[in-house]
């Protein structure tokens, strides 16, 4: 009984310990305002990064969309908080539900189109998204919206990371994602095993959109600012370096991913002009030497470890013996 | 009882006939062979039956029901499955996924226990995981489970496909060249393993196939097709000795498998 709990508990462990230590790290200022943010950062990409790797990686549906989801679930929940006095967790429902929706739009008609027509379908829907916010009055026009509430703190960040990606995790674990697997596998011999392709493609995409969203809803709310240029086609290239280089279709290299990268960038705030050629040449890299991805498909458990520390242990022994 | 009833079944792609006035009754517990030159549009007749192609004109009832307008997954669900001429495994999951995936049409759960892994998930995904294995140490396949499909050799891969067809729970089987690329030894294996598994989960077979030696040892009808159209149908040694069928395959290499 307990063997069978030790992994969770052990899960929640550790994450209740990095929690704690960030937190302790921002009350007792011992981060600095701009790593605060980058933290911050790194959790709403590790949220982008696994949604599109839910989409692109297990669904094999090369979508380029996803600032466009975000774009959506930012400006809804901006609408919510900002315009209308609403609370915000109604914010993050109102933006998730309205990505969503977003995704099913898209979702529905490019179902037929497959590879670089669909992932050209939908970075048009993007740009889409962001030409028509600029030019709504309601939410700014072009200089975007102002006066966000601020509410957005670590423990908010966090939880919203776990679930997000506990979220995907049963997902891809349950009879549902084995279904989207098979829909990348091989569309064809999917619909004869009795999978609907139709229902899971669409389905990825509305629970990819619904994510990248709420990304969009914590963003828009720490930021305070927003504007639609920020949701441009260079933000959905950004996520997708980080699911690529993470591995297409590993949770957990998302994770790797967006943290990698995020620091990467933090780094490099310094020289903005030379971040993007340095993803360019990550992802020229990656592709040449690693075309799978850090992780591949792979995923980091808690057998790995094992794994690790039991070549540590023999290693170590070896070494005594000798 | 009448399983599968094709009436006057036609396909065309644009000016091409594919298939021409198809007609065929199947009866509960039936193994039927369907052959032809290459481009006689086997595979298309497996493909209209399964839903992949909308027929142009003409109608399929399969097990008392219209099968017009169905999407493939629904008609896979009420009980029809098939494997293809080139395997179609899904290739980077592991050989028991390929079952499991399969045997979702017999057994599946909510969005809603998916995401929270609240029950029926756990009992569910038991039943699924049990039964997948126990289907694949019958075919032989257990030591495997866990390896990718891919990796797989060649007959192994051919035995999965039939594996995961089964898995779906049909009454009808389609096998589509099942031995395709097989050695004679191979060939004899499968020619016991159809036979077992159409006793073990009574099952109606169709079967398109090159090697006259599987028809002839295993179907008590056959059809031939070409050019879309039905030529020929009867028992094996009528076939053997149908001069139009003859002349349908003068010229082919299959003339050469006849006459051993």
């Amino acid at each position: 009984m307990l063997k069978k709990y030790f992994p969770s508990i052990l899960a929640c462990l550790a994450l209740a310990v990095l929690f704690t230590i960030v937190q302790v790290g921002i009350s007792g200022g011992l981060l600095s305002g701009y790593w605060i943010t980058n933290i911050y950062l790194m959790g709403i990409n590790i949220i982008l990064a696994s949604s599109l790797n839910l989409i692109n990686g297990f669904t094999g549906e090369f979508s380029l969309g996803h600032a466009g989801f975000m774009a959506v679930g930012a400006f809804t929940g901006a609408i919510v908080t900002a315009n209308l006095g609403l609370p915000f967790p109604l914010a993050i429902i109102a933006g998730m539900l309205a990505a969503a929706i977003a995704g099913v739009i898209v979702g529905l008609p490019t179902l037929r189109l497959r590879g670089d027509y669909l992932a050209i379908a939908t970075l048009g829907f993007g740009e889409i998204v962001r030409v028509v916010l600029m030019n709504i009055d309601y939410v700014g026009g072009a200089s975007g919206m102002m006066g966000i509430p601020e509410v957005v703190n670590w423990p908010i960040i966090f939880i919203s990371v776990v679930l997000s990606l506990l979220l995907i995790r049963n997902f891809i674990g349950s009879s549902h994602g084995r279904a989207c697997l098979a829909v990348r596998e091989n569309d064809l011999a999917a619909q004869m095993m009795g999978v609907n392709i139709t229902y899971y493609k669409v389905l990825a995409f509305v629970i990819g959109a619904a994510l990248a969203g709420l990304a969009g809803v914590l963003y828009a709310h720490y930021y305070s600012i927003i504007q639609p240029k920020e949701f441009s086609f260079m933000l959905t290239f950004d996520v997708l370096v980080m699911v690529m280089v993470g591995g297409l279709g590993s949770l957990t290299g998302s994770v790797v991913g967006a943290v990698l990268l995020t620091t990467a960038s933090a780094f490099l705030q310094a020289i903005p002009e030379l971040r993007m050629v340095l993803y360019a040449l990550l992802l020229i890299v990656s592709a040449v030497f690693r075309p799978q991805g850090l992780l591949g498909e792979k995923e980091i458990t808690l057998r790995t470890f094992e794994r690790w520390g039991g070549v540590l242990y023999a290693a170590l022994n070896r070494k005594q013996t000798e | 009882m009448q399983l599968l009833t094709v009436n006057k079944l036609s396909k065309s792609f644009g000016g091409l006939v594919a298939i021409n006035n198809f007609n065929l009754r199947v009866e509960s517990g039936d193994l039927v062979g369907l052959i032809g030159p290459n481009g006689a549009g086997k595979t298309t007749v497996f493909n209209l039956l399964t839903g992949l192609y909308q027929p142009t004109t003409g109608s399929i009832t399969f097990d008392g029901r219209d099968l017009k307008g169905k999407h493939p997954h629904q008609i896979t669900r009420m009980g029809m499955a098939r494997t293809f001429q080139n395997i179609r495994l899904f290739g980077n999951l592991s050989v028991l996924d390929n079952v499991k995936i399969a045997y979702q049409a017999v057994v599946n759960y909510g969005l809603i226990p998916a995401f929270l892994r609240v029950p029926p998930f756990n009992r569910r995904e038991e039943e699924i995981e049990k039964a997948a294995l126990e289907l694949l140490e019958i075919f032989g396949l257990k030591e495997h489970a866990y390896d990718r499909a891919r990796n797989l050799p060649y007959g192994e891969q051919r035995c999965l496909e039939i594996t995961r067809a089964l898995a779906t729970g049909p009454k009808l089987l389609l096998l589509d060249e099942p031995a395709a690329g097989m050695n004679p030894q191979e060939t004899h294996e499968l020619l016991s393993l159809i036979k077992w598994i159409r006793e073990q989960f009574k099952l109606t077979i169709i079967l398109i196939e090159h090697d006259m030696s599987l028809v002839m040892g295993l179907c008590e009808r056959v059809l031939v097709l070409d050019y879309g159209s039905l030529i020929a149908e009867g028992t094996p040694q009528e076939i053997q000795q149908n001069p139009k069928v003859i002349e349908a395959y003068l010229g082919d290499e299959e003339v050469v498998a006849w006459e051993e």
